[in-house]
C-alpha cells in the first residue's frame, strides 16, 4: 500500500471536495444535455444547472451573474481578458501595465501582444513582493488601456493592495484586470468594491474540478467588452464560444457556494497551522520567509532554507510530502523562480526555497509530521552541503571564487 | 519526474560524505559549481604518494538528488584507482550508471569536473605536471 501522502501543494491544485463531486455526478449520464439546446428538456435542464452555478459564483464575488463568463480555466480567462481588451480598445491605445511577478499566463500573453504592437510596462516589486503604487501611477500614459495586477501571488501568497490600485486606475480612466486565481474562494474577493473590472479565476484552486474557470467582466460602470478569442456559436454573451462544460460548471458553482460559507473558518484554521509550520522552521538557523508576511494569503508560506538546495531537500521527504520548490534544477536553464528573483532574493536563496500551501483537507497531525520530516531533511542536506560547512567555519561565501559551469 | 533506483539509493545512503584535511599534501580538493547555479560539489581525494593510488575519497554537495548521487558514485569509483585511471572517468559513465535523464546530465558533468579538479590540485601540490587536465574545461 502507498504511504500516507501529506499534500501541501494546494496552490498547484486543490483536491475536489467530495460534496462537489456529488453535485457533478448526475450531469455525466442522467442529465447529459447541452446547455445551448433550446428545444428539449435535456437542454433546459442543463441550462438551468449552468444558470444556478453562475448565480453561486456571482454570490461569492458579490457581482451580477450576467457578469460571469465561463472558460476552460484561469489561463484562458487571463488570455481572454488581456487580448480581448487589447483588441476591443485598440483605438484608445496600446499600452498595458503589469508586474514582473505575474503568472506566466499574464506575462506570456503580454509578450505575445508586444509582437502585435502593444507596449507593455512590467513593474518591479519591492522586497516584500508588493508593487510600488507611485511607480504604477507614474507608468500610466494617455495610451494605457489596461492595468493587470494579480490579487495574490501563487508562489509567495503576497496580496497586492487592490483597492489602492483600483483608485489609481479609476482616477486615470484605465481598465483594471486582476488574475485572482489564488485568492477567489480562499479570501474575500469583491471586484466591485475595489474597482476591478475584469477578474480571472478557476475552479480547481478552490476545491472544484479542473478544466473550468471564469472571467468576471463588469457590465455597469463601466460596461466592459472583450473581443472573443475563439470563433463559434456565440456562447457566453458572444465573448466565449464553445459548448459549456456542464458537469464542470455545476461543480465550480458548488465549490463557490461551499467557499462562500466556509472560507472564513478555513482561513482561520489554516493560518494557525501555517504559523505553526513557520515558527517551527524558524527554530533552525538561517531560515527566511519570502515575501510580505502581513499582506499574505492565510494558507501559504514560502521559505528558504539557506545552504540547502530546494529540489534536493524535497527529495528527502518526497515519498511522503508534496510541496513545490523555487529551484528549477530540472529546467535546462537552471534558472530559479523568477518571482523570487523579482523580490530581490539572490539566486542562492531562490534555489533554497520551498513553498508550502495548505488546504481545506490539511490536518494538524499532518503539519506536525511535515515539521518533523522537513527539519530532518534540512539537517540531512546541511550535513551534505559544502557551503553549509564553509558557512559554519565562518568563510565569507561572497569572497569565494566559484567556478561557474 | 521520477528518480532511478540507483539515484535514490545514493541519495538516501550517500557514500563517503565528509571532509579531508585540505592542508595535507596528500589530499587533492576540487570545488566546482556555484550556489547561484544551484549546484556546488566538493570532492576530495587522498593519494598514496608512493603508488599514486587513491586511498580515500570524500564529498559534500549542495544540489539536487542527481548531483548528490553523481558525487557519491564518483567517490566510490575513485577509491582504489590510480590518479591516471581516475582522470579518465567520463561523465557519460555516470549518466549510464545512474540512468540520469537528459535534464540532469549537467550533474554528471559537474562530478567529472570535480574529479579532474581534485586531481589537478593534488598534482600541483606535489609538483606533478598537469598539462592533460586542460580537458577538464567545459
Amino acid at each position: 500500500m502507498q504511504n500516507h501522502w501529506i499534500y501541501l501543494d494546494n496552490n498547484a491544485t486543490t483536491p475536489t471536495d467530495p460534496r462537489v463531486v456529488d453535485a457533478m455526478l448526475p450531469f455525466f449520464y442522467q442529465k447529459p444535455g447541452n446547455a445551448a439546446s433550446r428545444n428539449h428538456p435535456f437542454g433546459w435542464e442543463a441550462e438551468e444547472a449552468v444558470d444556478y452555478a453562475r448565480e453561486q459564483i456571482a454570490q461569492l464575488l458579490d457581482v451580477d451573474s450576467k457578469e460571469v463568463i465561463f472558460t476552460s480555466g484561469a489561463t484562458e480567462s487571463d488570455n481572454l481578458a488581456i487580448k480581448g481588451v487589447f483588441e476591443m480598445y485598440r483605438r484608445k491605445g496600446n499600452h498595458i501595465i503589469t508586474a514582473k511577478t505575474e503568472h506566466k499566463a499574464v506575462l506570456d500573453t503580454c509578450d505575445h501582444l508586444e509582437k502585435l504592437g502593444a507596449e507593455v510596462t512590467y513593474l518591479d516589486v519591492k522586497e516584500d513582493g508588493l508593487i510600488d503604487l507611485a511607480e504604477l501611477e507614474a507608468a500610466i500614459r494617455p495610451t494605457t488601456v489596461l492595468v493587470s495586477i494579480m490579487w495574490a501571488n501563487n508562489e509567495t501568497g503576497v496580496i497586492q493592495p487592490m483597492a489602492e490600485i483600483g483608485k489609481i486606475c479609476e482616477k486615470h480612466g484605465v481598465l483594471f484586470m486582476s488574475d485572482a486565481t489564488q485568492a477567489v474562494g480562499k479570501i474575500r474577493v469583491n471586484p466591485k468594491e475595489v474597482g476591478v473590472h475584469l477578474l480571472a479565476f478557476t475552479s480547481h484552486k478552490m476545491y472544484g474540478p479542473k478544466g473550468v474557470g471564469a472571467l468576471y467582466v463588469s457590465r455597469k460602470n463601466p460596461r466592459v467588452k472583450v473581443t472573443a478569442q475563439m470563433d463559434g456559436g456565440g456562447h457566453e454573451r458572444g465573448m466565449r464560444s464553445g459548448t459549456l462544460n456542464v458537469p464542470g460548471i455545476v461543480g465550480f458553482g458548488k465549490a463557490a457556494e461551499i467557499a462562500r460559507l466556509e472560507m472564513e473558518e478555513d482561513a482561520k484554521r489554516l493560518s494557525c497551522l501555517r504559523d505553526k509550520l513557520e515558527t517551527s522552521f524558524k527554530e533552525m538557523e538561517e531560515v527566511y520567509i519570502n515575501g510580505n508576511t502581513q499582506h499574505r494569503m492565510p494558507h501559504v508560506t514560502n521559505i528558504s532554507f539557506k545552504h540547502v538546495e530546494g529540489e534536493g531537500l524535497m527529495m528527502t521527504f518526497n515519498q511522503n510530502i508534496a510541496v513545490s520548490s523555487g529551484s528549477a534544477c530540472t529546467s535546462a536553464s537552471l534558472e530559479p523562480s523568477y518571482v523570487l528573483v523579482a523580490l530581490g532574493l539572490g539566486d542562492d536563496l531562490a534555489h533554497s526555497s520551498i513553498r508550502f500551501s495548505l488546504g481545506r483537507f490539511t490536518t494538524e497531525e499532518e503539519i506536525d509530521q511535515a515539521i518533523e520530516m522537513v527539519k530532518k531533511g534540512v539537517n540531512h542536506m546541511r550535513d551534505l552541503s559544502p557551503i553549509w560547512e564553509m558557512y559554519k567555519e565562518g568563510v565569507d561565501l561572497s569572497t569565494v571564487q566559484w567556478s561557474e559551469h | 519526474m521520477a528518480y532511478s533506483e540507483k539515484v535514490l539509493d545514493h541519495f538516501q545512503n550517500p557514500k563517503n560524505v565528509g571532509t579531508l584535511d585540505k592542508s595535507r599534501k596528500t589530499v587533492g580538493t576540487g570545488l566546482v559549481g556555484a550556489p547561484e547555479c544551484g549546484d556546488v560539489m566538493r570532492l576530495q581525494i587522498e593519494v598514496d604518494p608512493e603508488t599514486q593510488m587513491i586511498t580515500d575519497a570524500k564529498f559534500k554537495t549542495f544540489g539536487c538528488g542527481s548531483a548528490i548521487a553523481s558525487s557519491s558514485l564518483a567517490t566510490e569509483w575513485l577509491k582504489g584507482k590510480s590518479i591516471d585511471e581516475a582522470v579518465k572517468i567520463d561523465n557519460m559513465d555516470i549518466v549510464e550508471e545512474l540512468a540520469l535523464p537528459p535534464v540532469k546530465i549537467h550533474c554528471s558533468v559537474l562530478a567529472e569536473d570535480a574529479i579532474k579538479s581534485a586531481i589537478k590540485d593534488y598534482k600541483q601540490k606535489n609538483g606533478i605536471a598537469v598539462a592533460e587536465t586542460a580537458e577538464a574545461v567545459h
